[in-house]
């Protein structure tokens, strides 16, 4: 069954207003259960618009979404239950802080859910871990922390509501290089292990080429694309076309094939490239 | 060349309350950036990167140590409130959120904003404001609605302003973290062109490799204090050590690093697609030639 089903979704902000253009037109997507999919597109394409119809932050003009198989808007009073289950690191998530210690803030979410006690605590110190925040930082107030820092006290509140459904929104901009392998790689191994069904939304196509199984493509409120990620890399002129980039690691594989060494165009990682020629030896 | 930016052994300690001790977020950080230089400041989360911006743009100042901006020590003791000031007008900041960098609904009046408080003639405004947007590209745009714009046009307005102000010297705080890949490469474009067209001095703060290796110099930070400091094929050129300080390197040297590993000669220094590709495919068709026992060799 697909966790995530969009049907024929359009949504515009301000639709009163003259001269308003959707920010979804139109839209429908299915996402598998248990994989990790990414979702790419330009800025302003739709991507924030269309993780927040998955857990019922926004409300499609028209259309369905549906978390495994039932539409989340049949019972509207039941919608608080939908956050629970699709749980959302929003784009900026520095801003949504705002408890006295970064524990407390982690806490509120599963507090929220009626956990408490030693509960409560497990999931803290568990979501704590997996996004890498120390014992130290746990007992600062979210404002001393530096960016990177934020960001991952955000990440470990929704984590910390155990969501069914992961849904991450430019999770990694503004870590470092150790924090993204950290944060993707603890979403991936997650997500493995618990099954749970992961939609991550980057800028960043390395980023996206190493965690993901599929890849969505956004461009100007509709859907351009959905297929393994090996596929969408290897369209790199359609991408280019829509403000969008290849690995530079894929880039390194075209030219390679110019200067006569061919190891294929669907090369999106930098050890597959190494181990591809290195076996041309 | 007189260096815009001198640092001495600047250290700076954010106060701790009740519950938390003090943080040491700079421990003895000692540079000189030439005027005209483009240096990008690498280093993981909470190393210090934007509490170091913070003092040379005199947001905060140094706990210890010494700092010159633009020929002025703002840390002489007999250093006034209007040399700061002064000072203060020669550095910029570009931060990462393109939605809080805008103050005015027009652009025009955005890029304005900043020459207005330094009490330029309204008829200089208007021509360096021009200037400006043609500098970035955005001159159709001077009278558009700043809401309506990407997070790409929102960036190329903010550094808009800080040409208008005719800084000498800017610091760019992850400005491309939110952008699309195009308008990522079109704001690097545009400060390259900063730096090489109009001389302004800048310095980088970023979590992208790519972007570090266009720059002229590297300086890494880890834990308050710098790391390694050079250009990027001598940073990117120890990769060992970038990943030990949980960083990475580009791509290109990646692979390279782990081709030299099975023997093939590759150098770790080139950053670009085609000029990596062009030294891989000749290392292996060496390799083939010798392996062949010199049979067949490609080139
Ligand atoms: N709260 C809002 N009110 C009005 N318009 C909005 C609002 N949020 C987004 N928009 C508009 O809707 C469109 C889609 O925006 P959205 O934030 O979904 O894009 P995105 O793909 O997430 O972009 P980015 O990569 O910059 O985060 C854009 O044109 C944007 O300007
Ligand atoms: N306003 C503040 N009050 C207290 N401590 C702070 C404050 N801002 C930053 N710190 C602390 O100072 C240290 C350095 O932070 P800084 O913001 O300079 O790091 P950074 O290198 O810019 O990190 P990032 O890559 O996450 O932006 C960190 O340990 C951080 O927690
Ligand atoms: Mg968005
Ligand atoms: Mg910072």
């Amino acid at each position: 069954m697909n966790a995530i089903e969009l049907k024929n979704v359009t949504f515009t902000y301000g639709k009163h207003m003259p001269g308003a253009v959707p920010a979804l037109d139109d839209v429908s997507i299915q996402v598998k259960s248990g994989g990790i999919t990414g979702l790419i597109g330009h800025t302003g394409s739709g991507k924030s618009t269309l993780v927040q119809m998955l857990n019922g932050l926004l409300k499609p003009d028209s259309g369905t979404v549906l978390l495994d198989g039932i539409d989340i808007w049949a019972e509207p009073k039941k919608i608080r239950e939908v956050r629970f289950k699709a749980g959302l690191v929003m784009q900026y998530p520095e801003y949504q802080l705002f408890a006295e210690t970064a524990a407390e803030d982690i806490a509120f979410g599963p507090r929220n859910m009626g956990l408490e006690g030693e509960e409560l605590d497990r999931r803290v110190r568990e979501a704590a871990r997996f996004a890498g925040l120390s014992e130290e930082i746990l007992g600062k107030s979210p404002f001393d922390l530096s960016g990177g820092q934020k960001r991952r006290v955000a990440l470990a509140g929704v984590i910390a509501m155990s969501p069914k459904i992961l849904i991450l929104d430019e999770p990694a901009a503004g870590l470092d290089p150790e924090g993204r392998r950290d944060i993707l790689g603890g979403v991936k191994r997650f997500s493995r292990e618990s099954g749970t069904t992961v939609l991550i939304v980057s800028h960043s196509m390395e980023d996206m080429a190493m965690y993901c199984d599929d890849v969505i493509v956004m461009a100007h409120a509709k859907i351009l694309m959905h297929r393994p990620t090996a596929e969408v890399f290897s369209r790199a002129e359609e991408l280019a076309a829509v403000g969008l980039d290849v690995p530079l690691i894929t880039r390194v594989a075209a030219a390679l094939r110019k200067n006569g060494v061919d190891i294929g165009l669907d090369v999106y990682t930098v050890d597959y490239a190494a181990d591809k020629i290195l076996g041309m030896l | 060349m007189n260096p815009i930016i001198k640092a001495e052994n600047l250290s700076f300690s954010y106060p701790g309350d009740e519950e938390s001790k003090p943080v040491k977020a700079l421990r003895g950080v000692s540079f000189e950036i030439p005027e005209g230089s483009f240096t990008a400041i690498l280093g993981h989360n909470g190393s210090g990167k934007s509490t170091l911006a913070k003092l040379l743009c005199m947001v905060n100042l140094p706990d210890s140590g010494r700092l010159w901006v633009a020929g002025r020590e703002i840390t002489a003791p007999d250093a006034t409130e209007r040399d700061i000031l002064e000072a203060r007008r020669d550095v910029g900041m570009v931060f990462q959120n393109p939605d809080n960098q805008i103050v005015a609904t027009i652009v025009e009046e955005d890029v304005a904003f900043g020459c207005e408080n330094l009490g330029i003639p309204p008829a200089e405004i208007r021509e360096r404001v021009d200037a400006a947007l043609a500098a970035v590209g955005m001159s159709e745009y001077a009278r558009k609605q700043t809401y309506n714009l990407s997070g790409g046009q929102k960036q190329r307005v903010a550094i808009a302003g800080t040409i208008a102000m005719n800084r000498r010297c800017v610091i760019f705080d992850e400005s491309t973290a939110m952008l699309d890949p195009m308008g990522r490469r079109e704001v690097m474009d545009i400060i390259a062109k900063l730096n090489r067209e109009q001389g302004v001095t800048v310095l980088l703060i970023t979590h992208h490799m790519n972007e570090a290796a266009a720059a002229d110099r590297i300086i890494v930070m880890n834990q308050g204090q710098i790391y390694l400091d050079g250009s990027p094929r001598e940073v990117f050129g120890k990769p060992a050590a970038m990943w030990a300080a949980g960083l990475d390197v580009p791509q290109t040297t990646e692979l390279a690093y782990k081709l030299r590993q099975k023997g093939l000669d590759v150098p770790l220094y080139l950053f670009d697609a085609e000029s990596c590709a062009e030294a891989v495919a000749e290392a292996v068709r060496r390799r083939s030639g010798k392996s062949a026992g010199g049979g067949k060799t490609g080139s």
